[in-house]
Parts: structure tokens; C-alpha cells; sequence
């Protein structure tokens, strides 16, 4: 029998919903929880959830999130005696771990020296070949022709950073300065190392836990291929599609991988898997994103675990056997169709149906958020709302319960993926399991086609406007909306639907005291909620007026539309030529002066937000007639940057 | 005498007919000049008088058209090229005068004179601040001989209205010139749309003629002109949206306050389907219907609370709410007024006076009664103490013609003439002097007695040609769509529009207060 340390109180050095996930198990073990939060984070849910908060002053991650010292002085005065990392931030960082070890505290994860060795991709490759577990290699002085397309990646990256495809020999030593200058400047690490690219290999992982009494469980396989940039976007368990062989040599390469690191708790290792052939990847040594698919199908909790390990307890008995299917999506705050921009604003709706952060009961939804309704989307964190998460005895049945859920999903305040996801679960390829790693840049264009004109939607929204008006006029506010004894004209209302310019016009007039349109049979009409009826068919929407916009949520999906003001007050239309700030951003540098001269596609200016630059560059050959900013300026999203007038065709 | 409703289908057709007749008179109001002007008018970038109007009301708030059918049966075209109406911009309920430019330029003609004097009467006698959206070639000059003198009242109206402390508000679109400079002269704001607006007493060709000076439009009257050097544009509109936009900026500025009583806010729809309305209605007028049946489908929660029931049974009083304000009703039951049925008004009107609250006639009525007995009753002295309250009263009247208004019937159910604040008929409504056949009837007789009494033989033939052309054309010159041309009502409107449309009314009513009469002419007992 061994002694184990008792665990009374964890705090989580991460926020969102990795944060409130682990709070969860937590409280269901009577374990105290503890966050720590960023000032950006004050109000968020995850502070509200745990039992205690400590404030970690600022708000950008260095500041913040990533700042060790604070954290474990944080967890001594407010009594933890356990930090779990959650994913991302500190949850790799080989140091802040032995930090956390040495302050006597106890650290939920692998030992450091497991995290230090996996920390490095190369010596995590050395490693791993050494077990007899098979990886990807070549060597980049050696390299023919026939081994192109190579992969460039940061020996210290991870999540996609720092990874480059190249496809021509002769640009590879100019791609390898390059990716190292950049691997130096964001993990502090310049080593880069390059494998052979498969475009069309499948991303599969393997769940480990491994207890420090010499216990490994292989808890079964995820397919994470569907990816953009490198980042999963759709996860699934068990993977689909796969051979027996590949399935055999995955797991056992896996537990060949957990038996060369002497690894203890939770941990993924990555593979690319390339029909029957199987390639080591990386191995994660901390909780991943998408560890509830995992949770799903094998009715495990992965925190209960993590917490049973760090404290010393043994896992018991063998790994449950895989059970349905499950498949997760992240639900990002981004425009797929805007180079993925990542999306600012306050959530005026948030719902989405599912039990929140715990496996329902037999097959259903699951819901793993870090926002709710009223919360503000930051430019400081990742853009991620959310993860939702189907459980059905087989796959078709758990993608149809996810698209149902992102249909009925109510997120308005900030566009999402969630058009993308639902095209996704639908794709052919997908739906067929021929997953692969290309799969979403191959598709992205008919992913994100826009949709039909919502002219329904529009219409409710018009009709919930006018019942809204009714029941705020100062006079006359219980006559019917838009009464008119002589008819003349309808009504008409316009709105802007996500990713289109050209406005919607929906119209509507008042017939027999009640509104009516031509578009379709109006049942019902409030301010709440409209009953539309076209072709015998009755579509109920669910309305929410605001200021400047309108949620509609219907059997679709839920939108948002813009309204299209009726008057502009000509001081404030923007002058031709103007260039907007796409997303609140610090301005970097300014490319041109007034009076100057531009080409079409000339860099005006360059902006920086969420870490990554933007080139504000001139739309037409022209001359820079306003500056309005300058290095160091911060601007609000909208704001005009700069105005290009363009020279006259003629 | 007991009041038998005949109900049905039947009713409800050719109600529906004349509902449809209805709709294509008003139409035509609505087409303007018709499909060729308008799409010129367009072509210039330029928007309609009813385009205007729809962008200056706040959205979704309702608007009242007044005097749509001003012009028929006249020379001139129906809508008397003016649109006139209330409605709420910026939550104040407003007199909204626009002139139709698709209508020969938007000329003043003697209909739409009458329509927009009636326009300026009603925003009088209630208060309401008017903004007119010009665009009007002036005085159409064949007919000025029935325009130039009255119609200097026009301008006398917008200013005494600044003066009681009710603004006026004017969009110049287009043309205001002469005569017509002076609707922006006299207004307390002044928009111009820019490149649209012109505004002079004199344009280049008059000037030319009367002093030789070599002038342009923009020099004597544009936009940026008034709006930089004369100082007539208050606010220079870069275009016809942007005026609007001014206009309504300009309202939701006046801090507009009723002054009126506020309505409770509370009421019931009435317990009736306002499409049962149609059923209960005959055209024919000889027909009698229960009001009471009428008054529930108008009346709040359909509850009214009858006065004197049991005495003067042709008339139906009593209180009732309607869109949360207070109301007096009458109603005729069953066409004649009888001397108790004329002075139970006559009591019932003063009662309203006494209490402040508006009265509502609902007119079916052929008169006051006829007869050796009923003369020598007295019922010139009872329909005289009806009438008496009537002019005297000064609590607001509504005067809804649902059937017949005959004779001095109509007067005493306070007719045009006795000026309530809105006077609405019904399609199937026929106001005259008395019956088409009784008239044709009685002339046949004089004319008869005429013959004998000059010992001349009576022609019967020709007797029986006069009176039937007698009597087509008093018909025609009774029903509702006649009569609302020459401006004697607000419009004919649908009755299932009734109880709204009465609401709008009373909403705007209650911008000025409701006071009942101090006192009435002496009563002649």
C-alpha cells in the first residue's frame, strides 16, 4: 500500500473552459477549487465558479497566465496545494513545473524532466525511435527532390505555430532561416527540424494514463485530421475508419511511448497515420482540447484521473473498452471565410444545449464553454467559445445530434465557425470517414459558400422590429403596427446578413389590423417571436431585437442581422477610399505619408492584433490624401485609418 | 318598437364590393399623375409624396390619410394633388401636408385647396404641429379665380399656428415659388434639399420682364442660396433622404408634451371579430341594424354602459372607452328622431359637456320627424334644443356617417357643418338633403300643384322622366364617394377600420385639451 498525498484544494493556472471543466470534477470530489484570472477575466464565469479567486494584474498572457511566480503565490495564499496547468500557457512548461514541485506543492501532470524531454521535438523523436516506436524523419542535408513536400517545424513549437510546407527544394534553406528566426523570437529556441509532408495522412492520437506505480492505460484513439493551420477544428473518438493493423501499432506504440519516458498521468502521443503505416508525431504531456470525446466513449473522467495520479493512487483494473461514437466541435468567435479573423464583441445570446462539462447520461450533448450569455469576447485569449460534444451508439447518429445542436445553438454578439462546422459534419468526404490532414483547405471554398438569402429570417426579424416599435411608441402604441387606411406602398425594412455587402429588403404592410407580407403567411407576429408560414409549411422563429441588430433563430440556424439605418447623417459617411481598422489593433507602422502616391496593393500601414500583423495595404492606385494615425496609436475597430482616392480611370 | 337585425352573408358581399370600389378611387388618389409622371419624377431622382411621407414617419407607427378622395366627381383628379394625413414622427403626432409634383407639377387646383384648408383646420382645432413637404408648382391659373383669395388663408394658417405655440416645419423638395414661397416664408424651420429646392417670387423670366435683370434659378431661389445668403433655409439637405432626416431631427426636438389627457393604457380589444362587422351591415338602407351591435365592435372590452335606454328608443346614448379614452356615444336606431329621441341628446350632450368627454355620432338617421302630430308636438323646438347642444358643445365631436343622413338629422348628429374634429363615412353612407326618391317625390308634387293651380294640364310623361333623372342624380350626390370628394368628410374609410381609425383621432385630439361647454344657447323649451 502505498501513501499518497491528499489533494483538498486545486488550483487551475488557466481560465475559460478548460478552467471551469477541471472546477467541475473538483467540486464533484470535494476538492476546493482556486482560479486565477487576468483583469481581462474578472468577470468571467470560471472566476465566479471557484470557491476562491486570486487576481493576476493585467491582462496580456505574459503578464498574466504565463507568469509562474504568480501563480504559485497565488495558490500559496489562498491555500491550494495542487495546480493543474489545464492545456496551453504553463501546462508544457518543464520548469514552472518543478517550480511548482519545489514550492510543495503538488503538480497535476508528468514529471518534469518528462515534460522537458517531450518538450523537445527532435530529442522526443531520438527518444522515440529509440523504443522501436516509428517516426518521420529526414535529414535536410540529405533531402532528394522525391522527399518533397518536407514539413519545417520548431523543435520547441507546438499548436501549429511555426510550421511551414515546402514544396521546392531550393527554398528550402531560405524556409529553414526563416522558421527558425521565427521559432527563436516566439519559443525563445531557434532549433527547427523538418520531416516529410504528407498531405493526405490522417492526424490520429492515442489517450494515455499512466499511474507511478507502473500502470499504463491505453485509453483508446482520437482523429483530429480535420485541421486548419495546423489547429483542430473537428475531434473524434474512437477514430474512424481505421484498420486493426494501424489501430494495433498505434497503441502499442503508444505504450512503448509512456514505457522509454517512465511517464505518469495524462498524456497524448500524436501519429500521422498514413493507411497501415504510422508516424510518432509529438507527444503531448498534459490534458488535451478534446479529451471529452475521449470521456464520452469510454464514460471515464480524465480530471479524476489526473488528480487520482498526482496524488499517488494507482489506476485499477484494466482501461473500459470504447462505446459509440463520439465527435467534437470547437466553436470558434472567427470569420472562416475572413482568413479565420478572430471576432470581438459581447455575447448577447450564448445557448447551447448540452451537459455542461460532463458526460450526459447514456448517449446526448455535451457543452464545454468558457462563456455565457453577456460575456465580452476579448482580443486577449484565444477566440475558442466553446466545444460541443455528441454521443450516439454510432458515428452518422452523433454527427446528425451535433448538427442538431449547432442549429439550435443561439450564439449572437460575435460571428462564429458554426456554419463551417455545420458544412463540415455534412461534407461527403467527411461524412465517408476519408479524412484527412488537407481536408478542410481542400474544401474551405464550398465550406464557406454563403448560404441562401435568409428572406424568411429577415422577414421575422422585420415583423419583430415592428411589434417592438409598437410596444415602445410614446402614442398610438396599440394600433396596429404600420396601419394605413389608403394603401400605397409597403413597408420595408433591410438588414445586412453576415458575409454579404449587398443589403437584404424584406417587405410587410398592415392588412386588417394585422401585419402581412407577400413573402409569406404571417401567423404570428410579437416582439419575441414570429410563426411564418410558406408552402403549408409553418417555420417558427425566436427573436431578439437589440439597437443595431436582430437575432433570429429559426430551424436554419441562428443569425444575426444587421440593420440597415434609414437616414445617414452625411457628416459621418466615411469618405470614399477610406481605410478601415479591420479589428481593434495597435497601429505597428506607417508605410506612406499624405500626399503620396500608391499602388494598388502597396502596404499603407500595418496593424497588430491577437499577435499576428495585419497589412492595412491600398485598395487602387491612387494618392494618400489622410493619414489619421500613427506607430503606436490604438484604434478601434472601424476606425479611418488612412484615405487612398483612387485616380480616375478615365 | 323593437329593433330587428338582419344579419348574413349577403350584407357582408356587397359590403365587400363596395369595399373593392372603395380601394380603386383611393388607388387612383395613390397613382398621382399615373405611371408616366411618376416615372419621370423618379427619373429625377426624386422620390414621391407618399415615398416622403413613408420615410418621415417613425417606423411602423400608423398614418391617418385625410381627404384621399377630395376631387371626385369633380373636374379634377381625385386626391386633389396633395396628400394630407396624420402621423407620429418622433413620437409627436403631426399634420402632414405633402404636395403630389406628379400631378401637373403639384398645382394648387380648388380640391386641393379645400383639402389642404381642411388639413390646416384640423391641425388647428387640435393642436398639431404641421410639416409640409413641398414641392408645388403653385396656383394651377386656369382656375385661380377660386384659389388666389381664399387661399391667402394658407399662409395666415402657418403662421398663427407658430404663433399659439404649435411649430410648423417645411421640407422644400422643389418648387415653392410665388404664392407658394411663402409656405417655407411663414414656417418656423425651414429645409431645402439641395439642387432641388427652388424658392423665389419671381422666376428668371418674370424678373426679365419686370426689370430686365439677367438672373437663374439657383441665383434667385436655390438651396445653397436661402441656405448661405438669405437665410429662408434654416438647414441645407444634401438630398431628399437627408431632408427627411432633418425634419425628423428637427421634431424630436420641439419637446413635444401633450397637453391633453393621456388614455388609460390598459383597455380590452373589444369582444367582437371586427370581421363580423361586415355581416351586420346592410347597403341597403332601408334596412335597419342594431348600433349597439356596432358601438360593441368600436368600444373597449365592448362595453357600454347605455343612457336612458327605455326613453327616446330611436337614439342609442351612453359612455363607453375607446383605445383607452372616454366617449359619449350617439347612434340613431331607427332612422328618425322623434322629439324625446332629440331631447334625451340634447341632455346627453351636455352630460359629455359637464364630464369633458368627446363625443362619437354614429349618423343613420332620414331626419326629424314629419306630421300634423309631430309638428304640433313641437319637434322644430326639440330638434332645435338638439341642435343647440350640438353647436354649443366644445367637447370634441366624431361624426361617423354608418348609414343614412338626412335633412336637419344630419345636423343635429353634429354633420360637417357643425365641425367635429373628424367626420369619417361608410362606404355604403348616402348624406342629402333628404331620401333621392322622397326628394324626386316632393319636387314631382310642388311641380304638379304648380300645373293646377295655373289650370295647365300636367304632363305625366314627362313628370315620370324628371323624376327618375331627379332621382339618379340626387343618388349620386348623396353617396359617400361624392360627397367625400367635395371635401364634406375626412374620408371613406373600411368599416372594420373604424375603431382604429377612431383611435388615431382621439389620440390626436388629446394634444389639446378636452373642455367641455361653460354654457349653451338658451334652450326653447
Amino acid at each position: 500500500m502505498s501513501t499518497h498525498t491528499q489533494i483538498k484544494s486545486v488550483l487551475v493556472a488557466n481560465r475559460g473552459e478548460i478552467a471551469r471543466r477541471v472546477f467541475r470534477t473538483c467540486r464533484d470530489l470535494g476538492v476546493e477549487t482556486v482560479a486565477v484570472h487576468s483583469d481581462a477575466d474578472a468577470g468571467a464565469p470560471f472566476v465566479r465558479e471557484a470557491d476562491r479567486a486570486v487576481r493576476l494584474p493585467g491582462s496580456a498572457p505574459g503578464e498574466t497566465y504565463l507568469r509562474g511566480d504568480l501563480v504559485i503565490a497565488a495558490a500559496k495564499a489562498a491555500g491550494a496545494d495542487a495546480i493543474h496547468p489545464g492545456y496551453g500557457f504553463l501546462s508544457e512548461n518543464a520548469q514552472f513545473a518543478q517550480d511548482v514541485v519545489d514550492a510543495g506543492l503538488t503538480w497535476i501532470g508528468p514529471r518534469p524532466a518528462t515534460i522537458e524531454a517531450m518538450g523537445s521535438k527532435i530529442r522526443a523523436k531520438e527518444l522515440m525511435a529509440a523504443a522501436g516506436v516509428p517516426v518521420l524523419d529526414v535529414d535536410p542535408a540529405t533531402a532528394t527532390a522525391d522527399d518533397f513536400p518536407l514539413l519545417v517545424k520548431a523543435s520547441a513549437g507546438g499548436g501549429g505555430r511555426g510550421m511551414r510546407v515546402v514544396d521546392d527544394p531550393r527554398d528550402l534553406e531560405a524556409e529553414l532561416a526563416r522558421a527558425g528566426a521565427e521559432a527563436a523570437s516566439a519559443f525563445g529556441d531557434d532549433t527547427v527540424f523538418v520531416e516529410p509532408y504528407l498531405a493526405t495522412a490522417r492526424h490520429v492520437e492515442v489517450q494515455v494514463m499512466a499511474d507511478e506505480h507502473g500502470t499504463c492505460w491505453v485509453v483508446g484513439d482520437r482523429d483530429c485530421s480535420i485541421q486548419r493551420r495546423h489547429q483542430k477544428v473537428v475531434e473524434e473518438a474512437p477514430a474512424p475508419a481505421l484498420s486493426d493493423v494501424a489501430r494495433s501499432t498505434l497503441h502499442d506504440a503508444a505504450r512503448k511511448a509512456v514505457g522509454a519516458t517512465g511517464y505518469v498521468g495524462a498524456g497524448t502521443v500524436e501519429f500521422l497515420v498514413d493507411g497501415d503505416r504510422v508516424f510518432f508525431l509529438e507527444m503531448n504531456t498534459r490534458l488535451q482540447v478534446e479529451h471529452p470525446v475521449t470521456e464520452a466513449v469510454t464514460g471515464l473522467d480524465l480530471v479524476a484521473l489526473q488528480l487520482a495520479v498526482a496524488a499517488g493512487r494507482p489506476l485499477e483494473g484494466e482501461p473500459p473498452a470504447p462505446s459509440g461514437h463520439a465527435v467534437e466541435v470547437r466553436l470558434y468567435a472567427e470569420d472562416p471565410a475572413d482568413d479565420w479573423r478572430p471576432q470581438t464583441g459581447t455575447l448577447r445570446a450564448f445557448e447551447v444545449e448540452g451537459v455542461a462539462f460532463a458526460n450526459p447520461d447514456s448517449h446526448g450533448l455535451r457543452v464545454d464553454s468558457g462563456v455565457e450569455t453577456g460575456s465580452e469576447v476579448g482580443v486577449h485569449y484565444d477566440a475558442m467559445l466553446a466545444k460541443v460534444i455528441a454521443h450516439g451508439p454510432d458515428r452518422a447518429s452523433a454527427l446528425r445530434m451535433l448538427d442538431g445542436a449547432l442549429r439550435r445553438a443561439r450564439v449572437h454578439g460575435v460571428e462564429t465557425n458554426t456554419a463551417l462546422l455545420r458544412a463540415i459534419l455534412a461534407d461527403e468526404e467527411f461524412v465517408a470517414a476519408r479524412l484527412h490532414t488537407s481536408l478542410l483547405d481542400e474544401r474551405l471554398e464550398a465550406w464557406t459558400k454563403p448560404a441562401e438569402a435568409p428572406v424568411l429570417a429577415a422577414l421575422a426579424a422585420a415583423l419583430a422590429e415592428a411589434e417592438t416599435s409598437r410596444a415602445s411608441a410614446r402614442v398610438l402604441g396599440r394600433v396596429p403596427a404600420a396601419y394605413r387606411n389608403v394603401l400605397s406602398q409597403p413597408r420595408s425594412r433591410r438588414y445586412l446578413v453576415p458575409g454579404s455587402d449587398e443589403p437584404l429588403e424584406v417587405t410587410y404592410e398592415s392588412r386588417g389590423g394585422r401585419l402581412a407580407s407577400e413573402l409569406a403567411t404571417v401567423v404570428e407576429a410579437s416582439p419575441t417571436r414570429v410563426v411564418l408560414e410558406r408552402d403549408g409549411v409553418r417555420t417558427s422563429y425566436a427573436v431578439a431585437v437589440g439597437e443595431t441588430s436582430v437575432d433570429v433563430a429559426g430551424p436554419d440556424g441562428a443569425l444575426s442581422l444587421e440593420v440597415v439605418p434609414r437616414f445617414v447623417d452625411p457628416s459621418e459617411v466615411v469618405a470614399a477610399g477610406s481605410l478601415l481598422a479591420p479589428m481593434p489593433a495597435a497601429v505597428v507602422s506607417v508605410a506612406v505619408e499624405a500626399g503620396q502616391r500608391v499602388e494598388r496593393g502597396q502596404t499603407v500601414l500595418v496593424l497588430e492584433a491577437m499577435k499576428m500583423q495585419h497589412t492595412v495595404a491600398a485598395p487602387a492606385d491612387g494618392v494618400v490624401t489622410e493619414v489619421h494615425v500613427s506607430a503606436g496609436l490604438q484604434v478601434e475597430s472601424g476606425a479611418v485609418l488612412a484615405v487612398v482616392e483612387e485616380e480616375d480611370q478615365s | 318598437m323593437t329593433t330587428e337585425t338582419v344579419t348574413g352573408p349577403s350584407h357582408r358581399e356587397a359590403m365587400l364590393e363596395r369595399i373593392a370600389a372603395l380601394h380603386e378611387e383611393q388607388a387612383k388618389a395613390v397613382a398621382g399623375g399615373g405611371e408616366r409622371y411618376v416615372a419621370r419624377h423618379r427619373a429625377r431622382g426624386k422620390l414621391t409624396a407618399r415615398e416622403r411621407i413613408e420615410l418621415l414617419l417613425d417606423e411602423d407607427a400608423p398614418f391617418l390619410e385625410l381627404g384621399a378622395l377630395v376631387g371626385w366627381g369633380t373636374d379634377f383628379p381625385v386626391g386633389g394633388s396633395v396628400v394630407t394625413g396624420l402621423g407620429v414622427v418622433e413620437g409627436v403626432e403631426c399634420m402632414i401636408v405633402a404636395n403630389d409634383p406628379t400631378v401637373k407639377g403639384g398645382s394648387t387646383n380648388p380640391s386641393s385647396l379645400r383639402k389642404s384648408r381642411r388639413a390646416a383646420q384640423i391641425a388647428t382645432e387640435n393642436g398639431l404641429p404641421t410639416i409640409n413637404l413641398v414641392e408645388s408648382g403653385g396656383a394651377d391659373l386656369p382656375t385661380q379665380k377660386d384659389i388666389f383669395i381664399p387661399g391667402g388663408a394658407s399662409f395666415r394658417d402657418i403662421t398663427r399656428s407658430s404663433a399659439a405655440g404649435v411649430p410648423t416645419v417645411a421640407l422644400v423638395f422643389g418648387n415653392a415659388t410665388a404664392g407658394g414661397a411663402y409656405v417655407p416664408g411663414m414656417s418656423d424651420y425651414v429645409v431645402m434639399v439641395k439642387d432641388g429646392a427652388k424658392v423665389f417670387l419671381g422666376g428668371p423670366p418674370l424678373v426679365k420682364m419686370a426689370t430686365g435683370e439677367e438672373s437663374d434659378d439657383e441665383s434667385l431661389g436655390g438651396a445653397e442660396m436661402h441656405a448661405r445668403t438669405s437665410g429662408l433655409a434654416d438647414y441645407l439637405a444634401v438630398d431628399e433622404h437627408d431632408a427627411i432626416r432633418l425634419g425628423r431631427q428637427i421634431v424630436r426636438r420641439l419637446n413635444w408634451r401633450k397637453a391633453g389627457p393621456a388614455p388609460r393604457p390598459d383597455y380590452a380589444e373589444p369582444r367582437r371579430d371586427p370581421e363580423a362587422l361586415l355581416d351586420l351591415i346592410p347597403t341597403d338602407l332601408k334596412q335597419p341594424f342594431d348600433p349597439r351591435e356596432v358601438i360593441a365592435h368600436l368600444v373597449d372590452g365592448s362595453d357600454f354602459d347605455e343612457f336612458k335606454p327605455l326613453y327616446g328608443t330611436s337614439l342609442v346614448t351612453g359612455f363607453a372607452q375607446l383605445h383607452g379614452h372616454p366617449i359619449g356615444v350617439l347612434a340613431n336606431a331607427q332612422g328618425v328622431l322623434f322629439s324625446q329621441e332629440a331631447q334625451k341628446a340634447a341632455q346627453f350632450i351636455q352630460l359629455a359637456n359637464q364630464v369633458d368627454t368627446p363625443l362619437l355620432f354614429l349618423h343613420n338617421t332620414t331626419g326629424y320627424m314629419v306630421g300634423a302630430q309631430y309638428e304640433q308636438g313641437g319637434i322644430i323646438k326639440h330638434g332645435a334644443q338638439m341642435i343647440n347642444a350640438v353647436s354649443n358643445s366644445t367637447v370634441p365631436h366624431l361624426s361617423v356617417v354608418i348609414g343614412a343622413s338626412y335633412g336637419a338629422g344630419h345636423y343635429g348628429m353634429s354633420g360637417r357643418a357643425y365641425d367635429p374634429r373628424f367626420m369619417f363615412s361608410w362606404p355604403n353612407a348616402k348624406s342629402a338633403v333628404m331620401g333621392p326618391a322622397q326628394l324626386a317625390g316632393v319636387i314631382s308634387i310642388v311641380a304638379r300643384q304648380a300645373a293646377e293651380s295655373k289650370g295647365v294640364p300636367y304632363d305625366e310623361e314627362k313628370d315620370a322622366q324628371t323624376r327618375a333623372f331627379i332621382e339618379q342624380m340626387i343618388e349620386e350626390q348623396s353617396l359617400a364617394f361624392f360627397t367625400s370628394g367635395m371635401g364634406y368628410d375626412d374620408g371613406v374609410i373600411d368599416p372594420r377600420d373604424t375603431r382604429t381609425i377612431l383611435g388615431i383621432c382621439l389620440s390626436a385630439i388629446t394634444t389639446r385639451p378636452v373642455k367641455g361647454a361653460e354654457g349653451f344657447g338658451v334652450f326653447r323649451l
